[in-house]
């Protein structure tokens, strides 16, 4: 033992007699100012999105003292009266949302599977290229098309259809004026579209080779193998898909503002008009002509931020549980 | 022993290249039949062949007839998956799936084709299967973990339970063990030749060692081409062509 020792302390010295001995190696200037540098850049985006989340409550500080909790909990809207209640714009932008995932998702994974899985490969290359080109379409031009085509066709077409199909239910009931809830899910749905198929794409493309041969080797069919190997591989990232889908259809303001129909209410009716807390914002900032109403326009923007984070939160964590949850949940 | 498969005049191709040439030969019933050669041989594609698993990947094709118990499995008319459902596989990297359940991974197959089975079969395939497997000691008390969870030595004998629960004839093997230690590797070996009572069994191997210790026949391809196929013993010992001499010997490959 007192041999080894005294050898690893010769070694020790002899190592620290030479200059460019690791432990004492002189700091590289470029990798320090590297690290420097992408730890600002990351501290700068943080530092935004507190920002963001201050400067907002600090507009609002009025707003919330005056209303307090019953700002999310009110519908009534009355810049009149100086009565706001924010819970109207909050079902819109969660109603809207939702019924666009309910039209985008199935379209979305299909087309990607479709893309993915069953199309010939000189149809790929094109087709995810039309896809993803209606993402970079601005929403404002959606919301012309909307105006245009899309309340015409829901007045006329859409909605008469729905109400005598399913008009038993109190969603596709009431009048119809064209622009709604449901018109403004629409072209929400249209929108997000591009994002959920382009990323479940990626993530059906990245399935190995392997999974899919496991499948086909134990006699399944296409359609089999697309659901035991291809579709519960890719789960998490195809509910990451859909996230991100949901993030951009609460957010959207343009084309949401010009078919929603802007009434401050909350109605079953899906045909009904409605509002969203980013159309509100939108519509209303001009017209906002006293300090409390500029304050409570900025605390429903603060209430956007709010939403939009819990729902991406909950996706995290959804995501999380799906990854490391309960086995076995791909039953057929 | 009967024949279980005949082989005729089997060529595949890649794009262009052409992988295999004119290989003819039969498997026999109920043994076990190792493929040895060089890499890049053809080993691999000569038994995804034979469960035409070769034509999955885009671009390739084959020729010629295989056929099952006096079956072509080429003819026209014959559905891929059905011969699938008979001839089942064990690839060279375990492959469960992640998202399932040891035991949903053993039914998987099973709930496929339709078939409606109660809980209670279901739970005697799987305990049945994974007997069968070796793995069942090891996993009774756990069969709701992730397939995942497990040793890649287990995971490979998990794919062989997921094999052999849809009850195929033949059973196809490539390189099963080549992603495992060799204390997984012993455990493989001596489940093969458990199966060959009831399973013809066909085993892509890399080692010389492993086909003359697992197998009754030996087939010896290079370049695409069957080299000389015989008994294992006599392939080992006494080889009638040059080229397996060498290889056997160790003198290329």
């Amino acid at each position: 033992m007192a041999n080894v020792g005294t050898e690893s302390v010769q070694l020790n010295s002899a190592t620290s007699n030479v200059s460019w001995s690791p432990i004492h190696r002189q700091v590289n200037l470029g990798d320090w100012l590297f690290r420097g540098l992408t730890a600002l850049f990351a501290g700068c985006v943080i530092a935004l999105l507190v920002g963001i989340f201050a400067i907002l409550t600090w507009e609002s500080t009025d707003a919330i003292r005056r209303f307090g909790i019953g700002f999310l909990t009110s519908t009534k809207w009355d810049p009149v009266f100086k009565e706001f209640g924010a819970l109207a714009f909050i079902y819109g932008t969660l109603l809207s949302s939702a019924l666009a995932l309910l039209q985008a998702v199935p379209l979305s994974i299909g087309t990607a599977v479709f893309l993915s899985e069953i199309a010939p490969g000189w149809l790929r290359a094109p087709v995810s290229f039309l896809v993803e080109l209606l993402a970079t379409i601005p929403s404002v031009i959606y919301g012309l098309w909307g105006i245009f085509v899309l309340v015409p066709w829901m007045r006329s077409y859409i909605g008469p259809a729905l109400s005598s199909t399913l008009g038993f239910l109190p969603f596709f009931q009431g009048p119809n004026y064209g622009v709604s809830v449901l018109t403004a899910s629409i072209i929400l749905a249209i929108m997000t579209v591009p994002y959920i198929t382009s990323v479940t794409h990626e993530v059906l493309r990245a399935v190995p080779p392997m999974q899919r041969e496991a499948a086909l080797a134990l006699g399944a069919t296409k359609w089999e193998m697309i659901r035991l190997a291809v579709l519960p591989f890719g789960r998490t990232g195809i509910i990451g898909a859909i996230m991100l889908g949901l993030g951009r259809a609460i957010g959207e303001t343009m084309a949401v503002t010009m078919v929603i129909g802007n009434r401050a209410d909350i109605s079953a009716s899906f045909f009904a008009p409605g509002s969203t807390m980013a159309s509100v914002i939108a519509n209303e900032f001009n017209e906002a002509t006293y300090d409390l109403y500029v304050q409570v326009l900025v605390e429903v923007g603060l209430v956007l931020l709010l939403v939009t984070v819990v729902v991406n939160i909950l996706a995290r964590v959804l995501v999380w549980s799906v990854r490391t949850g309960p086995t076995g949940a791909a039953r057929a | 022993m009967s024949n279980k498969l005949e082989v005729r005049q089997l060529n595949a191709w890649f794009g262009t290249t052409q992988a295999l040439h004119d290989i003819s030969l039969t498997i026999p019933d109920g043994a076990v039949t190792a493929i040895i050669g060089p890499s890049g041989c053809g080993k691999s594609t000569f038994i995804r062949c034979l469960n035409r698993m070769h034509e999955v990947v885009p671009g390739t094709r084959a020729t010629g007839e295989v056929l099952l118990d006096g079956n072509n499995i080429y003819g026209s008319g014959v559905d891929p998956v059905q011969i699938r459902g008979k001839v089942g596989m064990v690839f060279q990297k375990p492959n469960p799936f992640p998202t399932m359940s040891i035991s949903d991974n053993v039914t998987a197959g099973l709930r496929l084709n339709g078939e409606r089975r109660t809980r209670g079969e279901l739970a005697t395939i799987v305990e049945r299967s994974l007997r069968q497997a070796a793995l069942w000691e090891e996993v009774k008390n756990n069969l709701n973990a992730s397939g995942i969870s497990l040793s890649g030595g287990q995971q490979q004998r998990l794919c062989i339970a997921r094999a052999l629960a849809v009850e195929p004839e033949v059973l196809l093997m490539d390189e099963p063990c080549s992603a495992l230690d060799p204390i997984a590797t012993t455990k493989i070996e001596a489940l093969i030749h458990e199966l060959k009572q009831e399973y013809t069994i066909l085993i892509v191997t890399h080692s010389m060692q492993q086909a003359a210790r697992v197998s009754d026949y030996t087939a010896f391809m290079y370049l695409g081409r069957l080299v000389e196929f015989g008994p294992t013993n006599k392939i080992f010992t006494t080889p009638e062509n040059k080229e397996t001499e060498d290889y056997i010997t160790g003198r290329f490959g």
